[in-house]
């Protein structure tokens, strides 16, 4: 193609090329993970022993709600709508995103929003200390006056999400080659194009839920003020009905992400693709309808209550079959262990042990001693780490070689994961002890009960920590000096990405590819 | 090699790990939830274990499949690739079999539900108000009521490398009292923001919210003393807001509940001695670090942009009258709560007189209790 990239900064301030605002979606989030994920440091730092040595109970609070909301919109949500803007126009055979100039945008302000929020760390009263679930009338009245940025930061990032979302629905709508039918589309595409949806109906609750905020702090509303005539549960539940699917939408890109290494892995064709695509719209649609387990002990009526938890305990369903789908994949296939396999196997075994965790606190009964305690952070943590983080991880290294030209390093990425492995489990599975045991979560300070666990999850936490530097170091290797990577890269690779050359040129399918009826690169298995 | 040296490294690594954990950490490694002493703690804890185990057999079953594959079905055994990939029979199997386990759990969870909500025909109704950071108790129809604060021994070994003893942080320096045998009914409040009651050896957790009344109940066989947290985040010191609930004879109850009349009564009357400059400000020092510190800090420095300074402050080193307003009524909408029946008169006035002669306030002036019970009385 005649036209390359445009050189020197302008190539990346005023790119529309979906390929570079992948890489900058991918490279912002990085850095929000190693930032969020200093956060936590401080945080387990100051758990390792009882008593306060390192930072004070209000400093702790600012790091708990900053590494959530850092973690969950700024590391976890970029990078995967970096993957998609990445793949999803190679995938369907597309010359780039339906909205290019938009993607631009939605990229751009990103870095605007999480400054203004960051920066709050270096204002008088210091940043939002109320969690990330900031509930009111804490997060309403008693909030630093740092919150009025925390809100207009939130405004941005879900105007950024939504404006991915409505791209990556117009893209895997219209942008389609003649030929790619929807139920050819790679698993990763469906579930990109599922969590798009979410992201649109629940992003303007969240930005209806900070805006009544704005208005109770500033302009003398009471929607969650009792005294003013307004209720504060009101809020839990506006918040919850954008927060629970929110945690579908840090997941759902996942199991597209697995659903394409296993195969490739395992060489042998996904098991179950129709019935992988029914269970994810069900996941979806069940997420709507299940707000309320987060809020199992505010009162509400017994009747309420059983609903909400038949409803909860019913996602294990569908979810269930996703997995058993992903085992048959990898029975009598044909397995190789690279990092890509490694990283989503062990998506498949912790993400199915916090789902385990997950259904045990679907028990109204039992969460009512489950809730707010450490057993929730291993539940969620087990979900999200090796739920969002192992697969984008193994997204990464999966698909590396397609972006750069040059293969990784192996032996590092396989040091990598194991390093990963253990130092997520020793963080993250003695939670579910100190949590039985009654810790609560949140508190910068315990009782010497559940010392000897929480020193366990600090020294975990390093671990895992210290893994990722390795990570960061073996893809600017791979960029730097990597070997020169093949086509098909993988030797069960399936898929349209596969048949544009590494790296993959700055224009792809400038001309339609043509797709047959039985495409042996849509099978995966039958490179 | 390079599959051997990945897991090489994988083994030393976790069993140096599990090494030097047991070098460092001596001690009780608890691994499950309480038990409880109730009924209801009891029909908890047993849908806890059972969801447990269905869970464990289930991870059995699936992880025993994907470990089959992988150590039989791998490439460099020579395996080859089947090319199944779709068996409608296996997969209405695998959705109905988690149907049928879901169904058989939900009998037990929601008849233990219906347990928890049942706080009919109580004998004592006791209403639980969350305050950042303590718990107000009171008894309805008992004429009898009081706070409930982390205690001082607990409060001292927070900084420092002080050994901290068994109960620290979930400590108070007055228990909840209840008599053992009586079907309790707590009634669940907040003052300000959103906090949690919780007592996991009764199985009771509840949410106080402020503009709303909670009900939940508990009826103790066993005389003991059950100890538990907030469980919301509700600011600054959420994590030192402990629970303590003593459970006693009706006996022990009855006379406990007398005292506590009387010494109503005593406070009333220690509010009409006059007390002299030194023993105000003494008094109002202790006061202070017991009740202020913790926001204003111990020097009186505050925390600017959260919270003010009592040092220099215009409130401290205003009119008395003001500073005294302020005291008893709060200030709405922010941290400084109404302290008019948090503190008795004599505490009031000697905690605004050491706060107008410390932190070189120096303002040289005294409030007797006396003046406490006539502005409030006038209020």
């Amino acid at each position: 193609m005649a036209h390359g990239p445009a050189p020197g900064f302008s190539r990346w301030l005023y790119t529309t090329n979906h390929k570079d605002i992948g890489s900058m979606y991918l490279w912002f989030s990085f850095a929000m993970f190693f930032i969020g994920g200093m956060f936590a440091l401080v945080i387990r730092a100051e758990l390792f022993q009882p008593g306060l040595q390192i930072v004070e109970p209000n400093f702790f609070n600012q790091m708990t709600t900053l590494h959530g909301l850092i973690m969950v919109f700024g590391a976890v949500m970029p990078a995967f709508v970096g993957l998609a803007n990445w793949m999803i126009p190679m995938m369907i055979g597309a010359p780039d995103m339906a909205l290019p100039r938009m993607n631009n945008w939605s990229f751009w302000i990103l870095p605007f929003a999480f400054a203004m929020l960051i920066s709050t760390l270096f204002m008088e009263g210091g940043a939002p200390n109320f969690g990330w679930t900031f509930y009111a009338p804490l997060s309403t009245t008693y909030a630093p006056a740092s919150v009025t940025f925390f809100i207009f930061a939130i405004h941005i990032m879900g105007a950024s999400s939504i404006m991915g979302a409505i791209n990556i629905i117009a893209t895997i709508l219209n942008m389609r080659a003649p030929g790619m039918t929807m139920m050819k589309m790679p698993l990763f595409v469906w579930t990109w194009l599922i969590t798009a949806y979410l992201l649109i109906a629940v992003m303007p609750v969240l930005a209806g839920v900070v805006t009544m905020m704005l208005m109770d702090i500033h302009f003398g509303t009471s929607f969650f003020d009792a005294a003013g005539g307004g209720d504060p549960v009101l809020f839990q539940h506006v918040f919850w009905f954008f927060g629970h699917p929110e945690v579908y939408i840090m997941i759902l890109p996942a199991f597209g992400i697995v659903s394409a290494i296993i195969p490739t892995f395992a060489r042998k064709p996904l098991f179950g693709y129709s019935s992988m695509v029914y269970a994810t719209a069900s996941i979806a649609f069940l997420s709507f309808i299940v707000w309320a387990h987060h809020m199992f002990t505010v009162g509400m009526p017994l009747f309420g209550e059983m609903i909400f938890m038949y409803a909860t305990m019913l996602i294990a369903v569908p979810t269930g079959v996703k997995v058993f789908n992903w085992v048959t994949t990898m029975f009598r296939g044909s397995m190789t262990f690279e990092t890509p396999m490694l990283f989503a196997i062990a998506f498949v075994i912790l993400f199915t042990i916090g789902g385990f965790s997950g259904l045990m606190l679907a028990m109204a009964p039992a969460d009512f001693q489950y809730h707010d305690t450490y057993f929730v952070v291993a539940h969620f943590h087990y979900v999200l780490v090796p739920g969002a983080i192992f697969s984008i991880t193994a997204a990464v290294y999966y698909w590396l070689p397609k972006w750069t030209g040059h293969m990784y390093d192996e032996l590092m990425g396989k040091v990598h994961f194991w390093i990963a492995f253990i130092g997520l489990n020793v963080t993250f599975f003695p939670m579910h002890f100190s949590g039985l045991a009654g810790m609560p979560r949140r508190i910068p300070d315990y009782n010497p009960l559940w010392a000897d666990w929480n020193m366990i999850s600090s020294v975990g936490a390093f671990l895992f920590g210290a893994a990722q530097v390795l990570f960061l170091y073996n893809v600017i290797k791979t960029i730097a000096v990597g070997r020169k990577a093949t086509t098909a890269v993988w030797e069960g690779s399936h898929g349209l990405e596969w048949t544009v050359p590494s790296p993959a040129p700055y224009h792809t399918f400038t001309r339609p590819p043509d797709i047959a009826d039985d495409d042996p690169h849509l099978v995966a298995g039958t490179p | 090699m390079l599959k051997l040296s990945s897991r090489w490294f994988a083994w030393t690594s976790s069993v140096v790990l599990a090494a030097a954990c047991c070098g460092v950490a001596a001690g009780e490694w608890p691994l499950n939830m309480t038990k409880g002493v109730t009924d209801v703690s009891h029909n908890v804890y047993g849908l806890h274990m059972t969801i447990l185990f269905w869970c464990i057999g289930i991870g059995v079953v699936v992880f025993g499949v994907m470990f089959y594959s992988m150590a039989m079905h791998r490439k460099s055994m020579g395996a080859k690739a089947a090319n199944f990939h779709e068996s409608t029979t296996l997969e209405i199997i695998w959705t109905a079999i988690p149907l049928l386990i879901l169904i058989f759990m939900a009998v037990p969870a929601t008849s233990t539900l219906k347990q928890l909500y049942d706080t009919e025909d109580a004998d004592l109704d006791i209403l639980v108000t969350g305050y950042q950071w303590k718990w107000k108790y009171e008894y309805l129809g008992e004429e009898v009521s009081f706070y409930s604060n982390l205690s001082d021994a607990s409060r001292e070994q927070i900084y420092g490398p002080k050994e901290k003893s068994t109960d620290y942080l979930r400590d108070v320096d007055n228990p909840l009292i209840i008599p053992v045998g009586k079907k309790v009914r707590f009634l669940v409040t907040a003052a300000d923001v959103i906090h949690s009651w919780w007592v996991p050896q009764l199985a009771v957790k509840r949410d106080a919210i402020p503009g709303y009344i909670n009900e939940s109940w508990t009826f103790v066989e066993e005389p003991g003393v059950f100890r538990g947290q907030c469980a919301e985040l509700c600011g600054k010191d959420h994590g030192f807001m402990p629970i303590v609930v003593k459970a006693v004879p009706q006996a022990e109850f009855d006379t406990w509940l007398g005292e506590q009349r009387q010494a109503a009564l005593a406070v009333a009357e220690a509010a009409k001695q006059h007390l002299s400059f030194d023993e105000l400000y003494s008094q109002g020092e202790s006061v202070y670090n017991a009740r202020c510190a913790a926001c204003h800090q111990p020097n009186g420095a505050g925390v600017p942009g959260v919270f003010p300074a009592i040092a220099g402050s215009k409130v401290a080193t205003g009119a008395l009258e003001k500073h005294l307003a302020t005291v008893v009524h709060g200030v709405p909408g922010t941290a400084m709560q109404a302290f008019a029946d948090q503190l008795t008169p004599v505490q009031i006035a000697a905690v605004i007189t050491y706060q107008r002669n410390a932190f070189g306030n120096n303002m040289g002036d005294s409030l007797q209790p006396i003046d406490v019970v006539n502005f409030t009385q006038n209020q």
